[in-house]
């Protein structure tokens, strides 16, 4: 099996507290994998740490062979970790196809031919498949909250990443629409071949589609498995999600 | 680009070619300032549609009025090599300070960039050799064997700076439409998104402040052949205030805007000179003033609210 991202005594204190308590993780290509945690566990930081974001006290992290600690964020993008942001970042003063337009553009930067078409065919799809062809012309300050939402996801997709990381992609997304949002995104990173990598708070969501688990608890990964194992370990049950949970993430 | 508005823009274009048919001398001395002055808005535009506003942009007309100046009294006096080696040194030292400003946003740009222009003033003050406030005249310039100077050169001086000022709006226009006019637009949106899709926001600052500076420098190598004079005022910072009149004046709707400005602005200084010699300033002011509270998207809103009722 071959390792999309590994982690190597990942270590990032604010003050007194811990975001990254030695973290030593691997991840396999073209998994979908779910962090969970409560606030303040050191899921984001965790994924700053990884994009470039945040710069580790100590530790590596490594995208396939390569290292790619204390990297900017533009060329850990440029090497194929793409994300979206728990606060949708868009350019609202241009409309959702340019906004797509400007992903795809600087993705082609770093292309060559054949890679140029799949972009083009990548972009189409995202707008496709997160149901954006009936607002392209709009501006994305006229989005409501869950379009802003998949807008944000298309736009880390359309680079065709070998790592997207998702922070947060159902939150301010109504309900009804949670499952399908996720489904979709989740369905074209597979189609992707990309390994995935999602905050989630909804455990029912997590427990439907991620292969695997990381329960995150003050900087520490407390559990690492499949759904099932992670949401019914004693710790996560009683730290993050609860003792009337069950494993399949209902109550 | 709208049919219409290409069919505006060419009839002006048309219009402005003949002026030494139609308008007196001393109206063509204006034209020809209004436009250098105007190439130098559009560099300014282009920066503030990436969302940074210089207000040291007279750092670079000076430069290219004071590198045209040196070369005149070095004894080169042909145009064309002028405005080359001008334009060509405020576009190095574009690449030495903007890797420096380009760190920075919003106001610290723009004082930081007052800063440098502030430098390079009181520098030109001090130099007894430049002429210190004074400056120096420049004479004898010449395009090939047609002088552009004198009464016998204010044609061919107006009529180079309108080819040279249509040229770079539509090299202008063409960059605004490429994939670094969009980035640009990105750039003023939403920088961190920017630099999380791959690309180097500094890199993109970068490049619009040297194009900007070079336009800048090119008008202050016009504007220095059209007077037959330079001064360190060309670098002081109401001449960069100047400009950022200008493109509000203008707006930011199209490249013919910031030149909509330049000829504006020109043109209410020149009447409100002649009606006020010593309250001109007051006129200005509250055209400026009126001209933000009626039309906040400036002068070009309202020339494309005429087209679409026509």
């Amino acid at each position: 099996m071959t390792i999309a991202l590994s982690t190597q005594g990942l270590c990032r204190s604010f003050g007194a507290v811990k975001g990254a308590d030695n973290i030593t993780v691997e991840f396999t290509a073209g998994t979908v994998v779910a962090l969970i945690g409560t606030n303040g566990a050191g899921k984001t930081t965790f994924l700053n740490l990884v994009t470039g974001y945040l710069k580790p006290d100590s530790g590596s992290v490594l995208l396939g062979e390569r290292n790619i600690t204390g990297m900017e964020p533009r060329d850990i993008t440029r090497l194929g970790v793409a994300r979206s942001f728990q606060i949708p970042q868009l350019f609202d003063q241009l409309t959702v196809d340019e906004n797509l337009e400007v992903a795809e553009i600087i993705a082609r930067h770093a292309s060559t031919a054949s890679q140029t078409k799949e972009l083009a065919r990548v972009r189409a799809l995202a707008l496709e498949r997160f149901g954006l062809v009936p607002q392209r012309d709009q501006l994305a300050k006229t989005l409501p909250g869950g379009a802003r939402k998949l807008l944000d996801i298309a736009m880390a997709v359309v680079s065709h990443p070998s790592v997207l990381v998702l922070d947060e992609p159902t939150s301010g997304v109504s309900a009804e629409e949670k499952e399908s949002v996720v489904e979709t995104v989740i369905e074209l990173a597979r189609g992707l071949n990309a390994m995935t990598l999602f905050v989630e708070h909804d455990m029912e969501v997590v427990a439907q589609y991620a292969d695997r688990v990381l329960a995150f608890f003050e900087g520490r990964i407390i559990a690492d498995g499949t759904a099932a194992e992670v949401l019914d370990a004693p710790e996560v049950r009683r730290l993050i999600v609860g003792t009337a949970l069950g494993a399949d993430g209902h109550a | 680009m709208p049919q219409r508005m290409l069919a505006g823009l060419s009839v002006l274009v048309a219009i402005l070619a003949a002026a030494p048919w139609w308008m007196p001398p001393w109206m063509l001395f204006i034209a020809s300032g209004a436009l250098a002055k105007g190439m130098a808005a559009l560099g300014l535009m282009l920066l503030l549609r990436g969302g940074l506003v210089s207000f040291g942009h007279a750092l670079y007309f000076g430069i290219g009025a004071y590198a045209a100046g040196l070369l005149v009294l070095s004894g080169i006096t042909e145009f064309l090599v002028l405005a080359v080696l001008g334009t060509l040194a405020t576009l190095v030292l574009a690449l030495i300070l903007g890797a420096f400003v380009s760190r920075y946003r919003g106001i610290f740009f723009g004082l930081l960039s007052m800063a440098l222009s502030m430098v390079f003033y009181g520098l030109l003050i001090k130099l007894q050799s430049l002429g210190s406030s004074d400056g120096f005249n420049l004479g004898g310039i010449h395009l090939l064997s047609i002088p552009m100077q004198g009464t016998a050169g204010q044609v061919p001086t107006y009529l180079m700076t309108l080819v040279l000022s249509v040229l770079a709006a539509i090299g202008i226009d063409q960059f605004l439409r490429s994939r670094y006019g969009l980035l640009t637009k990105a750039l003023r949106d939403n920088e961190l998104r920017v630099e999380y899709l791959g690309q180097s926001v500094r890199q993109l600052v970068l490049l619009n402040y040297i194009i900007a500076a070079g336009l800048a420098g090119l008008a202050g190598v016009l504007s220095a052949v059209a007077v037959g004079h330079i001064g360190p005022e060309m670098a002081y910072w109401t001449t960069s205030g100047e400009f950022v009149f200008m493109v509000i004046l203008g707006g930011l709707g199209h490249v013919a805007a910031a030149f909509v400005g330049a000829g504006v602005l020109s043109a209410v200084q020149a009447v409100a000179y002649a009606v006020a010699p010593n309250s001109w300033q007051f006129i200005v002011g509250a055209s400026l003033l009126a001209c933000i509270v009626f039309l906040p998207e400036g002068l070009w809103s309202l020339l494309k609210r005429f087209g679409r009722r026509a």
